[in-house]
């Protein structure tokens, strides 16, 4: 791992600097085409698939049966439709219950007789009925409600933490971003939406703008001292900062991802569908965008909502003028960029 | 001198920390023996089972609407929410009955609570039985403003010879009586009082949902003397208030029993005060045969919500877990195999001060366990599967707090300083940032917390507790630590494996010398700023190439020579 200390080396000194700041428009335009994708991406496939917990679905019940095995019923409804994941549970002593995504009649019936010959009962035993969401509408409401006071209390804070409310708004353009490609990918993979999934969602949010306080408190510490002396324009310093945390937030992000991806792992390929899978889809995406979107979105976008300030521009325009009439050689960042090339 | 006062204080802060460490064992090892707690937590209603309940509503033949049974559900849950965060259950079943499944085995406050449906009415009395009638005291202050009478709802019409018959022949003395009080809400009503009065009311006249608060307490005098008897005060809504003010004005002109209103709750009367004065406030008091916990319970559930229609239970069993232990058990080792990854991708990057970032972890993961098993006996916490994979992954989160205080400490020692002041100016400057970021996941906890219901409501208490306890783990531990190690010379002389190797950390520019003498030893002043002191940092290449060339742009202040060493501080 030498190489990647002596990395971590020469970004803080500047002596290796991605210029991350400078080439705005093409993370914009590659974050552009990431929602474009995220938005039409899942209409294309058809729609968001919501869990049995948002949108009710159908319930078997059968009573008196004499082996309450959850493996059998489960085993039943996946020779019906294999890509229905039932939820299974035992009722008192010889109940069983089977609930599952809303089915059609003819399937319903369909998985009424798997069911019937599973259990060793007659058709008739099983009842079928419709089951409304766990997760209603209040739920979600509130939820929202909470969301929106937390974004405004967050961007309040940030606006006074940092001084300017030029940080909360790129943040919050971050977040949206890191929360519709997440969406996306749900859409898009057909994964489906559940409540272990909005969990993650949750998380991710907040993981977001945490991770874009870590990175903006560097921007702060940099340029809060930035002014007539400075020697690079103020792009330049913001983009000093984020090459400076640059180690910082990929060992970061690794470090979170890392549990998350041995969950995913396991939770999609060992367990198939289930909670695991749904919560670490969000987590593992989430934590990447987050990361990625506070380094090539929230930053750049700072530099340029500051760089039309007339205090701003006229330091920027004296940085580069005197190193225009310096000349080359002794120009520090000509020469650090010789050094990156 | 600084440098000792600083090893002090991390020593202390560790003896601390093993003292909390110390008592939160020692609570949950007396809750386990003596309180009914356990050592492990317990678990959530998807891998432990569970009751299931299923409530039907109690109409009397009327159609149930879509809108009034979510809307009892909505109130369902805040009851149940309000016995603790257990992350219980609540749906709809054939779009009428309502299915509460609760973990474990709930005790019998919680089942009381959600089958308590607190229907609650309010009716005029046309005839009654009693003749001890408890009186209502009104608010003072009273604005006496008749409003329009509604139709005349103490209409002594209202009474046909079959109520009459029902009346006479009801006897309230049985349980299935006090059952029988239902009617739709324009028609009149037979129905019994707590203490086996009879009576027949008219029809609804003030809805229960009209009440936008009830709190219970000790009646007081005007003069703000106790009375020493229970009241219940109920605060209507705008519509409530006026409602409630019509049919004060119209009683107060009546005589008799039909000078009487009746408070219906799920068909049974619980007090029939006598309309004294006009009541226009909307904040009515009522006393009646109440104690303190009587009191309390009608005005939680005043509080809580009155259901729109009431229920009956149907049925209750007990529901095994939707998940097999399977589930659980494949969820921990992927926890574990991904906090191995992580640790080995710690020693890859920080070498020996990996440790520290291990040791830390398994603190923060041994603190959230106590808490979390804390939490689970005393506030009625469970943990779902969601909410292990949730605590496994804001552990892993939580190694960014050491990151971004060991990158600081690197930092510092690029630009040359001595392992035991970057370890106290890095500090500094790290805990800023940790508190900056830390704040904000603590105010999404906080917020949704407060505001959200259901499972959302429990990933905010987890979130919010992960978050301080990074907070405690990272001051009371990593940063004792750090300081401690710092004086060991195989951290202070960085050595290579230690992850503190000033050459490894590309601070050479300055020789061999002088990073084996630690510039602690040179007393510092205090005045420079972190902002300056950032300014000058981040221009070290600057500075080398400036060495190189003649051409210094900067002033003399940001040449490096040894005035330098002038830190901030230790």
């Amino acid at each position: 791992m030498a190489s990647f200390s002596d990395l971590g080396n020469d970004l803080y000194t500047g002596k290796r600097s991605f210029n991350i700041v400078g080439r705005r428009k093409l993370w914009y335009a590659i974050a552009g085409l990431l929602i474009l994708v995220s938005v039409v991406g899942p209409f294309l496939r058809g729609g968001f698939v919501f869990g049995i917990e948002f949108s009710g679905g159908s319930q078997f019940s059968i009573s008196q049966v004499s082996n309450a095995s959850q493996q059998a019923g489960i085993d039943a409804v996946k020779s019906v439709d294999p890509a229905v994941v039932p939820l299974v549970s035992t009722l008192g002593q010889s109940g069983i219950r089977i609930q599952t995504d809303q089915l059609d009649d003819a399937e319903s019936n369909q998985v009424r007789d798997a069911l019937a010959a599973a259990y060793n009962v007659q058709p008739s035993d099983v009842t079928i009925n419709f089951i409304g969401p766990t997760w209603g509408a209040d739920i979600t409401g509130q939820a929202i409600r909470g969301l929106l006071i937390f974004i405004v209390l967050a961007a309040v804070f940030m606006a006074i933490y940092f001084r300017t409310w030029k940080i909360a708004v790129s943040a919050m353009v971050a977040l949206l971003h890191d929360l519709v490609i997440t969406a996306g990918i749900y859409g898009i993979t057909g994964f489906e939406i559940t409540p272990a999934a909005v969990i993650g969602f949750l998380t991710i949010l907040g993981y977001s703008l945490y991770d874009t306080v870590v990175v903006f408190d560097k921007i702060r510490e940099n340029t809060v001292e930035w002014g007539d002396k400075a020697t690079r324009t103020f792009g330049e310093t913001v983009n000093l900062a984020v090459n400076q945390t640059l180690v910082r937030s990929i060992n970061t992000s690794v470090v979170a991802m890392l549990p998350v991806a041995s969950i995913l792992v396991i939770g999609a390929f060992v367990l198939g569908a289930g909670t695991l899978r749904d919560i670490s889809l969000a987590l593992l995406i989430g934590i990447f965008v987050g990361t990625y979107s506070t380094i090539f979105i929230a930053s750049p976008l700072y530099a340029q909502l500051r760089q039309n300030e007339p205090k701003v521009k006229k330091i920027d325009q004296r940085v580069l003028s005197q190193r225009a009439n310096r000349e080359k050689p002794a120009e520090t960042r000509a020469s650090a960029e010789q050094l990156k090339a | 001198m600084a440098k000792s006062t600083a090893v002090k204080r991390a020593r202390r802060t560790l003896v601390w920390l093993l003292v909390i460490f110390i008592a939160l064992a020692g609570v949950n090892t007396a809750g386990a023996i003596w309180g009914g707690g356990t050592f492990t937590p317990k678990l959530a209603l998807d891998l432990e089972g569970g009751t299931e309940i299923i409530l039907a509503p109690k109409t009397g033949g009327a159609a149930v609407s879509d809108e009034q049974v979510s809307q009892a559900v909505a109130i369902i849950r805040q009851r149940v929410d309000a016995s603790g965060v257990s992350e219980a259950q609540i749906s709809t079943q054939g779009g009428q009955n309502i299915v509460v499944s609760i973990p474990g085995t709930p005790d019998d406050a919680t089942l009381a609570r959600i089958e308590a449906s607190a229907k609650l009415d309010f009716r005029a009395v046309l005839v009654s039985t009693t003749a001890d009638v408890p009186t209502t005291t009104p608010t003072p202050g009273l604005d006496a403003t008749p409003t329009v009478a509604p139709t005349n709802a103490s209409d002594l019409n209202y009474i046909t010879p079959a109520l009459e018959d029902q009346f006479l022949n009801i006897d309230c003395t049985s349980t299935a009586a006090t059952d029988a009080g239902q009617a739709p809400a324009d028609q009149p009503l037979v129905a019994c009082g707590e203490d086996g009065a009879k009576y027949i009311l008219g029809p609804v006249e003030v809805a229960g949902d009209t009440i936008s608060n009830a709190t219970s307490g000790v009646a007081q005098t005007s003069s703000g003397a106790s009375t020493g008897q229970y009241v219940v005060n109920i605060f209507f809504n705008e519509q409530g208030t006026s409602e409630f003010a019509s049919v004060t004005t119209r009683l107060s002109g009546l005589t008799g029993a039909q000078n009487q209103f009746a408070i219906v709750l799920d068909g049974k009367v619980i007090s029939a005060p006598r309309t004294l004065a006009v009541i226009t406030n909307g904040q009515p008091q009522i006393s009646g045969n109440f104690d303190a916990a009587s009191s309390k319970t009608l005005a939680d559930q005043l509080k809580f919500g009155a259901l729109p229609i009431s229920f009956v239970v149907q049925s209750q069993n007990t529901i095994s877990a939707t998940l097999g232990s399977t589930q659980l058990i494949s969820g921990l080792i992927a926890g574990l195999i991904g906090l191995i990854l992580v640790v080995l991708y710690s020693i890859a990057q920080y070498r020996v001060l990996g440790a520290v970032t291990i040791a830390s972890l398994v603190v923060a993961a041994a603190a959230t366990y106590l808490v979390v098993d804390l939490l689970s006996w005393r506030a009625g916490y469970r943990l779902s599967l969601a909410g292990v994979a949730g605590l496994i992954v804001a552990i892993g989160i939580t190694a960014d707090s050491f990151i971004v205080y060991f990158e600081r400490i690197r930092d510092e020692l690029r630009d040359g300083r001595g392992l035991e002041s970057s370890v106290q100016a890095g500090w500094k400057r790290a805990i800023r940032t940790i508190f900056a970021s830390d704040l904000i996941n603590l105010m999404a906890a906080v917020v949704l917390y407060i505001v959200a219901v259901g499972s959302v409501k429990g990933f905010a208490l987890t979130l919010g507790l992960t978050t301080i306890i990074d907070i405690v783990v990272v001051m009371m531990f990593t940063h004792p630590v750090m300081t401690l190690l710092a004086e060991l010379p195989y951290f202070r002389d960085g050595h290579k494996t230690s992850g503190l190797d000033p050459r490894q950390l590309g601070a050479v520019y300055r020789g061999r010398a002088q990073f084996k003498t630690p510039t602690a030893a040179v007393p510092r002043s205090k005045q420079e700023s972190a902002g300056r002191e950032a300014a000058r940092r981040q221009t070290i290449a600057e500075r080398r190439a400036a060495g190189a060339s003649t051409l210094v742009i900067d002033p003399p202040a940001e040449t490096e020579t040894p005035t330098r060493s002038k830190g901030k501080d230790s």
